[in-house]
């Protein structure tokens, strides 16, 4: 087992009270596996990516534990994580695009992030020339500015960038969504490639984006107000999902070859509860139509079958 | 009802103007009543100057733009308020169409001032209330908000409910749904789909090709302001013939097939056919950039389906005239 998270509790401060953005998420990622993330916006899916590699102001860690490789991660210390980010754990984050320093070409930049981490640049150059002709860009953007680079070109350095250390566990968050589709398709498949080369052990894709998953990943985490709602293998997901909120988006994406003349698909009615004063008992219940008395109480989230795992009263049967 | 006939556009860049981008290049077609068309196309394809030409937004360099049988660049001064009164447009981001500060139902009030001042105020709530149910709002829950306290999937419904009020032939949508909720875009898209029963005319922008698929009646896809494949939607999507098309198609993330299946689908070349079909059907024909304002740009290959030359390495060319 490469990730362990267990009941992992993380909120925002704010004025009015904390907002339950991740309450209680237990889950592991294998060696080799790509995980994808899906869900709404404002589920959590990024709170929970970005709480494995630094908690921000205003996050406030509540409980829980993440292991990596065997080592507990002090996630609620920001200065306990260091050494942890970078070589263990590392990020793509959302707006790859602005995530390299503009004031800097990109070699200079790359020497300066591996001198922060006693590490000579002459060391990593070899290895990352590999890298740059792996995802398929020039040797000579290391002697160019970031604003030289297209969208597409800029994402896949950040990429080349993130896994130098050979993490363990990459966290993309979001990295297709601001792309052309063709564009799209090579950074997808360069994240596949970065795992098959052993770049990275393990990836956790956050997407909204369910189709792009369909096409690389092994399993998906569905999550919905904060709670997971179902994880299982992705042809699992896609092809018989047993979470009413589950079959509802997945029944709601449009594709090639669905036409609205030939087969009308409907959304999903209403919209996620507020995190501040979440419902008791299933947060889905309300948009649920197959909700019932039992729905009050929380649904656990409970193992159906080997690795698939479901948050449902329905599907876990009423004496789970 | 609105036909595009060689609409191009050229922006003068450089110092001083000195140089020549071409956005949008000989770009027809028509948009008939009751009818989606979408116009797909990646990044700077010119598809958003498309719709902000038919939109009156930016002037048109060439060709020109006729809406029911009347030039739309030769409308001028007060015909310009009419003008919109049949044609409107809904944008990408929900939260920057409104005005923070005031409360998300002044688009109606902006409406009522401008094009229908002497309507009973009961006669107004009705009608703004019938638009909402054909957008399938409830009034009272969101009429008297601020823009924050609504939905991005909300928003996007109440400025498609501003336009019904009017009497609307041409709507265009731009990309109106890439920032919705994949739970909730789906019924945005429905809606519109739901609008061409009214007989009203959809120029629906997007860069998602699933998204045009679904709702279309006819495709156009850009290429870097050259149309390079067009016709009806079964006939583009179920036989593509572009190189780029084809590269689009395999491209699209598909929830039941992996890229690798829908590549080799498409990797089998078109039987019987070898090179560039425009070129085939026009040999004398120049290239995108070089051709003359009579010559063809597009090839019929079969009934309601064009396709555009094969040329696909002339990008710098095309660029710059």
């Amino acid at each position: 087992m490469s990730l362990q998270v267990s009941d992992l509790k993380v909120y925002y401060r704010t004025l009015g009270g904390d907002v339950k953005a991740l309450d209680g998420a237990t889950f592991s990622i294998a060696d080799g596996e790509i995980m994808g993330l899906a869900g709404e916006s404002g589920c959590g899916k990024s709170t929970l990516g970005n709480s494995l590699i630094r908690l921000d102001g205003r996050m406030k860690y509540v409980g829980g534990s993440v292991t990596l490789d065997g080592a507990e991660m002090p996630i609620w210390d920001k200065t306990d994580m260091i050494p942890f980010r970078f070589r263990e754990v590392s990020v793509v984050p959302q707006y790859a695009m602005s995530a390299m320093n503009p004031t800097r070409k990109i070699g200079l930049m790359i020497s300066e992030l591996v001198k922060s981490r006693g590490m000579a640049y002459s060391d990593i150059k070899v290895e990352l020339e590999r890298r740059i002709d792996i995802v398929g860009l020039q040797v000579d953007v290391l002697k160019r500015y970031p604003i030289e680079l297209s969208g597409g070109m800029k994402q896949r350095m950040v990429m080349v960038i993130s896994t130098l250390l050979n993490p363990s566990l990459l966290i993309a968050d979001e990295i297709t969504s601001a792309l052309d589709v063709s564009t799209q398709r090579a950074v997808a498949e360069t994240l596949v490639s970065f795992r098959d080369h052993g770049f990275v052990k393990s990836m956790m894709v956050i997407t909204h984006d369910v189709s792009i998953l369909y096409q690389i990943a092994n399993s998906i985490l569905i999550m919905y107000a904060g709670k997971l709602a179902e994880k299982a293998p992705t042809e699992t997901i896609i092809g018989r999902p047993l979470h009413p909120y589950t079959q509802m988006l997945v029944g709601s994406l449009p594709e090639v070859g669905v036409r609205y003349a030939d087969k009308k698909l409907s959304g999903i009615p209403g919209s996620p509860p507020s995190l501040l004063k979440p419902p008791m008992g299933c947060r889905f219940r309300a948009r649920c139509p197959l909700a019932f008395a039992k729905c009050v109480e929380e649904p656990p989230f409970v193992e159906v079958e080997p690795d698939h795992s479901v948050a449902c009263w329905k599907v876990a049967g009423p004496n789970a | 009802m609105l036909s595009l006939n060689r609409v191009s556009k050229v922006y003068k860049v450089g110092t001083f103007g000195g140089k020549d981008l071409v956005a949008v290049r000989d770009v027809s077609f028509d948009i008939n009543e009751g009818e989606v068309v979408s116009l797909i196309g990646e990044s700077g394809s010119g598809k958003t100057t498309v719709g902000k030409m038919v939109l009156k937004l930016i002037e048109i360099t060439r060709g020109s733009i006729v809406l029911d049988g009347v030039d739309v660049a030769g409308v001028k001064g007060s015909a310009v308020k009419q003008y919109y009164r049949h044609v409107q447009g809904v944008f990408q981001d929900p939260f920057s169409s409104y005005n923070p500060i005031f409360k998300a139902d002044r688009v109606f009030s902006l409406i009522r001032s401008e094009y229908f001042p002497e309507m009973p105020r009961t006669e107004w709530h009705d009608k703004v209330e019938a638009a909402l149910r054909a957008v399938t709002l409830e009034p009272d829950q969101v009429l008297n908000k601020y823009p924050h306290q609504l939905s991005g999937g909300q928003l996007q419904r109440l400025l498609v409910a501003r336009a019904l009020l009017l009497e609307l032939k041409i709507l265009v949508a731009d990309e109106i749904i890439s920032m919705l909720d994949a739970s909730t875009r789906i019924d945005v898209l429905n809606l519109l789909a739901d609008l061409k029963s009214r007989g009203m005319g959809i120029l629906f922008i997007t860069h998602d090709l699933s998204l045009g698929n679904y709702i279309s009646e006819k495709t156009v896809i850009l290429r870097r302001g050259v149309v390079v494949e067009m016709g009806a939607t079964e006939k583009v999507y179920g036989n593509p013939t572009h190189p780029y098309t084809r590269m689009l198609i395999s491209s699209v993330p598909q929830l039941h097939k992996k890229w690798a299946q829908i590549e080799s689908e498409l990797a089998a070349p078109i039987a019987g056919r070898g090179g560039c079909l425009f070129h085939e059907a026009y040999p004398l024909a120049g290239r995108a950039d070089t051709r003359t304002a009579d010559e063809p740009t597009l090839a019929k290959i079969e009934d309601d389906h064009f396709v555009g030359c094969f040329e696909l390495e002339s990008e710098k060319a095309s660029r710059v005239a």
